[in-house]
């Protein structure tokens, strides 16, 4: 019981910092129908932001510096890969987010080796907690509760203020948006700032708990939160939430059990059930296809 | 234009291509003679040709039939492996499988080489088959990720321990007969790529590009849309996995983590850059990117200036240029090289003329 309680906590801080990379995924595909293979990449460049910030600067201001290097950076990769192609058919979009993603591994390669890179310890978010039986890391509790703040104050964000509605009128159709006045990119521009910036707390929580970076840490985590956005319903902020808690809790299982070898295909797994059951995801709307 | 001999057009191009296939191995055969002495040049040619027939076989599902798949690296993996564990010599069998054992049936399981390659074409083409059932319902992005996950699901079942006495698990292969000659991978190569040529021109082939154009339109004239869409994935899928086959012959050993992910961004690099469906686009991509990749090696090697090193230059720069070109021709020269057109000798002389002849299309 113990050990279920203990995986179980595993599981769903994995799953929490899962969540908070889905749902950049959900927001940017929501709104320009785009898989940003990049997204997983901006994850792992916000690691290496935090090592080198975290070397110069008081923890802090370290955090700070991190999160707005992050959402620059996720800014400035849709200004340049992706602003250009707006009219250009999908695939070309898909195939320059793709190399976006080649271009930031290959950098990160350059830049930091191919070796790991020891990720800072935030002073006390380490700590051993005890409850009952359980000790487990502050971290670890600390990360569900930050990614359902922050799952909260963006479903505000998304609800009730401007640009939210604006957020949600491009996602709908964005010729009529734009013809609304409204400034597509603003808005686009606004949903990657969002989309990178919760990447970065992501990234802060979970490479302190697996404590190295190196550049390619960033592609099969990408790939894994883009299946839970699916599997919540892509668009959907409370589904990536559910789907990446999902599948961090069922990835723990599956190492917790002995076969770490699967864990990675049990998610694709997932992926391809949900497709065949319901593409549209648990909360996902129905999409229909018009001649 | 009133009247087109397109019986006479063929002909010619047919004899320009002749003409190169024999010119290109009369070349082979003089770099196989000095074999010590162009080594490098023997194996950047062998390793663009096995990237041209599966940048080709991606080809004819992404470019052809507007599939856009990213399972290749699985479906190479699949060929490989089948190659390599049919054409390991019996002797370093016991070598090889020094951890684990090997399956007692498969023990003196030898097969020719072209007999192997074929067995791993159609290992990967069963397996196209059986994925393709489910995934091809799905549409662009989500067809994507789909064959990405699968393609990730071969390679963890392949290093699983459960393989360890057919695929030797993570350990990988080694000792897989490699080729005796570059003219011999020449030849694989060259049979794979005319098959592909015929099947792209023929019927199916305007089957898939109408399918590629407008699926709904396609279903109005009669075209089955699974049934193609399943014939050009298996298809694609047979020759990946014959290509995978002529990899693992020109790597010699082969292990799991050759076919990751980024394996397919490679070739789908090669597609990009050489004009998503064109056959020929495909092909000179190959050479480019392959040929490319060696050439810019300088750049990972220390460089100086009067004296002075430049920092730049270490190791991993190639690769960071590289990305950039990408980055720059999907940007700007948004239809590869030669987009969907292909290289002939009526394009190389309007090129020379520069006239302005207004004729749509190429002559796919």
């Amino acid at each position: 019981m113990n050990l279920f309680l203990q995986h179980a906590l595993t599981g769903i801080s994995v799953g929490g910092c899962y969540a908070l990379i889905a749902i950049g995924y959900t927001l940017v595909y929501g709104i320009l129908r785009l898989i940003n293979f990049a997204h997983g990449d901006i994850f792992m460049v916000a690691g290496y932001f935090m090592i080198f910030s975290f070397a110069v600067m008081p923890f802090p201001v370290a955090i700070i510096v991190t999160l707005v290097a992050t959402t620059v950076l996720g800014i400035m990769i849709e200004k340049f890969a992706y602003a250009p192609l707006r009219s250009a058919p999908r695939m070309s979009v898909m195939i320059s987010a793709i190399g976006v993603s080649y271009l930031l591994q290959n950098l990160a390669t350059y830049l930091f080796t191919a070796l790991p890179k020891a990720y800072p310890a935030i002073p006390g978010l380490k700590k051993v907690i005890t409850i009952g039986n359980i000790s487990t890391s502050l971290v670890t509790i600390l990360t569900p509760i930050i990614t359902i703040v922050l799952v909260m104050i963006l479903l505000w964000l998304v609800n009730k203020t401007k640009i939210g509605l604006s957020m949600r009128a491009v996602s709908r159709d964005y010729e009529a948006a734009s013809l609304m006045g409204i400034k597509l990119n603003k808005t686009i521009s606004f949903t990657f700032a969002v989309g990178s910036l919760l990447a970065a707390v992501g990234s802060i929580l979970y490479f302190t708990d697996r404590m190295t970076v190196q550049p390619f840490s960033g592609a099969l985590p990408g790939l894994k939160c883009f299946v839970a956005a699916v599997f919540g319903g892509i668009g959907s902020i409370p589904g990536a939430l559910l789907g990446g808690f999902f599948i961090g809790v069922c990835e723990t299982i599956i190492k917790a059990v002995g076969l770490s070898t699967f864990s990675d295909a049990f998610t694709f797994i997932v992926l391809i059930i949900m497709l065949l059951i319901r593409p549209t995801g648990l909360f996902g709307e129905k999409n229909i296809d018009k001649v | 234009m009133l009247k087109i001999n397109y019986k006479e057009k063929i002909n010619v191009n047919l004899l320009i291509y002749l003409a190169i296939i024999i010119v290109s191995s009369a070349i082979l055969i003089y770099l196989d003679m000095n074999k010590f002495q162009y080594n490098y040049a023997i194996s950047i040619i062998e390793k663009s040709l096995v990237y041209a027939v599966v940048a080709l076989s991606m080809n004819i599902v992404t470019g052809f039939t507007g599939l856009f798949s990213l399972g290749q690296a699985g479906f190479m993996a699949l060929g490989a492996y089948t190659t390599a564990i049919l054409t390991i010599p019996v002797a370093s069998r016991a070598n090889v499988y020094y951890m684990n054992g090997i399956l007692p049936v498969l023990e003196n399981a030898v097969l020719p080489i072209p007999i192997a390659l074929i067995i791993g074409g159609i290992v990967a083409a069963i397996f196209a088959a059986l994925i393709g059932i489910p995934v091809l319902r799905l549409k662009s992005d989500y067809l994507a990720i789909a064959t990405l996950g699968f393609s990730e699901i071969i390679r963890a079942v392949i290093a699983s321990p459960m393989m360890d006495k057919i695929t030797n698990g993570s350990y990988g292969l080694k000792s897989i007969p490699g080729f005796n000659s570059s003219l011999e991978c020449f030849i694989y190569s060259l049979i794979c790529i005319v098959i592909m040529i015929l099947i792209i021109n023929s019927s199916t082939g305007r089957d898939f590009k109408a399918i590629r154009e407008d699926e709904i339109a396609a279903r109005a004239v009669g075209i089955d849309l699974f049934k193609t869409k399943e014939l050009s994935f298996v298809v694609s899928s047979f020759f990946t996995g014959v290509g995978g086959g002529l990899l693992a012959m020109f790597m010699r050993s082969i292990d799991s983590k050759t076919f990751q992910i980024t394996l397919t961004y490679d070739i789908l690099l090669i597609v990009v850059l050489g004009g998503i469906g064109s056959i020929t686009g495909s092909i000179i991509g190959a050479f480019f990117v392959t040929a490319g990749k060696e050439l810019l090696r300088f750049f990972d090697e220390p460089f100086a200036v009067a004296g002075v090193d430049i920092p730049l230059f270490r190791p991993g720069f190639r690769m960071v240029i590289f990305s950039i070109l990408l980055m720059i021709v999907v940007l700007f020269f948004r239809k590869g090289l030669l987009g969907g057109n292909e290289l002939t000798i009526r394009h190389l002389k309007k090129f020379r003329r520069k006239k302005n002849l207004d004729v749509a299309g190429g002559a796919v």
